[in-house]
């Protein structure tokens, strides 16, 4: 049996906000097909990592390499590090599709837009392909019938499923989704997680960090704990959840029951 | 089975709905009536009491004094537009001697009155211009004019208060849309010219709306250096034959007829893109 090839590597990261170090040496590596829920406290670290991932936060040090490929870094002059090629950074960030905790669609286009926007800009693809993709994606997460509908029209949860069709649309090679159902109401979390539980089934690799623990034991094959700054514990969802060896990780998990 | 289903409001709205436009019906209503001919007979005075004998004779001068007017507000609303969005970019997210180039700019001109900007122009650097170089090369033809003097003022003016509209608009976009514009790899200049930008105009639109009015009623100020348009040649007509109110009437109308339409210009625009709660 082959291992799978290597979709992400995160190694020895470090974050630091001022002062703070959100961040104190993560470490992680994610293969072609792992779905990694990431899980913990509020201030813990798990958003800012994600953000790392495609440099949207620059770390202060520490290294990601994407499909094999490292992200060249240099010194800031701050203490910090930034990305020595700007190209390559954005080639990279087009091999993962990043789904928001606010949606973040483009407001003055319509889903449709929304979606084939970067295929069409940034891949290069026609504009018919484009489309076809596009509506194919929209139909999927069930909102063809609002792909000419503007995002303001939209239920937060309609929202983020066009915002998972947008990230869907560059075929990234992971997804990345931060915190996907914290901004929705109640009675909206399912049809989001819903269409993110298809994705994981058809075993598309993503990393998720979320406070949907029911939802992390269900659909990933490996729990990431953060707290303070560093991977508490980590382990197959059974482990962490039926078994838990830290006590951060117990009082964690009793605190959320 | 009937189709009930009302209009997708997510693809039909608009600033105006059937619902606000008055029916037929609505007009005989008794106060309406009243209305209706209270400003029949004003109409009517106005006709019949008031000397309207001068407009064929002067028809043509109008017509080009429009025309002249009209140039001057599209001409420069676009040109300062385009100056605009410079000056509002940089005061968000340029270098620190260029945000403060812009403020500088903006601040002048907007702290002073425009027809001392047009003055300044047309007989400071009018004056200065023929003593120059400039005499000999292709623009000597051009700069002998008064209009490209009043262009340049209100260029400027524009550029400069819509400068600070732009920079609140660019400021106001969401930091959240264009982080996601950079996750999925565009570069630069694509955030700016898809995302940015066009997301800006689109929250500037009602002021510019406004802005373009006010500009169009700055216009008539070129006539103080010399360019005819529609307000010198209504001055001309009351030169010419000793009417004072006839002519400024007119004046009025025009003026709000060219309003009318810009507004409903803008308004389409703003309507292409339909806004929540509007």
């Amino acid at each position: 049996m082959t291992t799978p090839a290597q979709a992400i590597a995160v190694t020895n990261l470090h974050k630091r906000f001022g002062p703070l170090e959100v961040l104190k040496g993560v470490s992680l590596t994610a293969n072609e097909g792992d779905v990694i829920a990431i899980i913990g406290g509020s201030g813990s670290g798990k958003s800012t990592f994600l953000r790392c991932i495609n440099m949207l936060e620059l770390p202060t040090s520490g290294s990601v390499t994407v499909h094999g490929e490292t992200i060249a870094m240099k010194k800031d002059g701050h203490g910090g590090l930034m990305p020595s090629d700007r190209k390559q950074v954005q080639r990279l960030r087009t091999q993962l599709g990043m789904v928001f905790q606010s949606f973040n669609l483009w407001q003055h286009m319509t889903i449709l837009q929304n979606v084939i926007e970067v295929p069409i800009h940034v891949l290069g693809k026609s504009k018919d392909e484009a489309i076809a993709t596009g509506e194919a994606l929209l139909r999927r997460v069930g909102l063809f019938e609002k792909r000419d509908a503007y995002p303001a029209f939209l239920s937060g949860g309609q929202q983020q499923r066009a915002a998972i069709a947008r990230a869907l649309a560059i075929q990234p090679l992971v997804m990345l989704f931060d915190e996907p159902t914290s901004a929705l109401d109640p009675q909206l979390v399912g049809e989001v997680l819903t269409v993110i539980g298809d994705l994981a089934r058809e075993k598309r690799t993503m990393i998720l960090v979320t406070h949907e623990m029911k939802f992390a034991r269900n659909v990933a094959n490996h729990i990431v704990f953060l707290a303070d700054g560093v991977i508490d514990e980590q382990g197959s969802p059974d482990e962490i959840f039926g078994n838990p060896r830290s006590e951060r990780l117990k009082k964690f998990i009793s605190s959320i029951h | 089975m009937t189709d009930t289903t009302p209009p997708d409001v997510t693809t039909h709205a608009m600033a105006f709905t059937p619902e606000d436009l008055p029916t037929a019906g609505s007009f005989f209503k008794p106060h309406r009536i009243v209305l209706l001919l209270i400003a029949a007979a004003l109409v009517f005075c106005i006709v019949w009491f008031m000397r309207w004998d001068w407009v064929p004779q002067y028809l043509p001068r109008l017509g080009y004094g429009i025309l002249v007017t009209l140039a001057m507000l599209f001409s420069t609303a676009i040109l300062g537009f385009i100056l605009a969005v410079p000056l509002g970019l940089v005061q968000v997210t340029g270098p620190w001697p260029l945000k403060t180039l812009a403020k500088i700019f903006c601040t002048v001109i907007r702290g002073t009155p425009l027809l001392l900007q047009l003055w300044l122009l047309y007989y400071g650097l009018g004056s200065i211009f023929p003593q120059t170089g400039i005499k000999q090369t292709f623009l000597w033809p051009y700069l002998r004019e008064s209009w490209p003097y009043g262009v340049a003022a209100l260029t400027i003016s524009f550029a400069a208060y819509e400068g600070e509209v732009m920079r609140g608009a660019f400021a106001g976009v969401p930091a959240g849309e264009i982080e996601a514009a950079r996750a999925y790899g565009m570069n630069r200049w694509t955030v700016f010219r898809r995302i940015w930008l066009p997301r800006a105009i689109h929250r500037a639109l009602p002021t510019l709306n406004g802005e373009t009015v006010l500009q169009l009623k700055a216009t008539p100020l070129v006539a103080t250096i010399t360019v005819i348009d529609v307000y010198s040649v209504i001055s001309k007509v009351r030169q010419d034959t000793y009417i004072t109110y006839e002519p400024l009437l007119l004046l009025a109308l025009i003026y709000m007829c060219l309003t009318g339409i810009l507004v409903i210009a803008f308004r389409y625009l703003e309507n292409r893109i339909p806004t929540r709660g509007a």
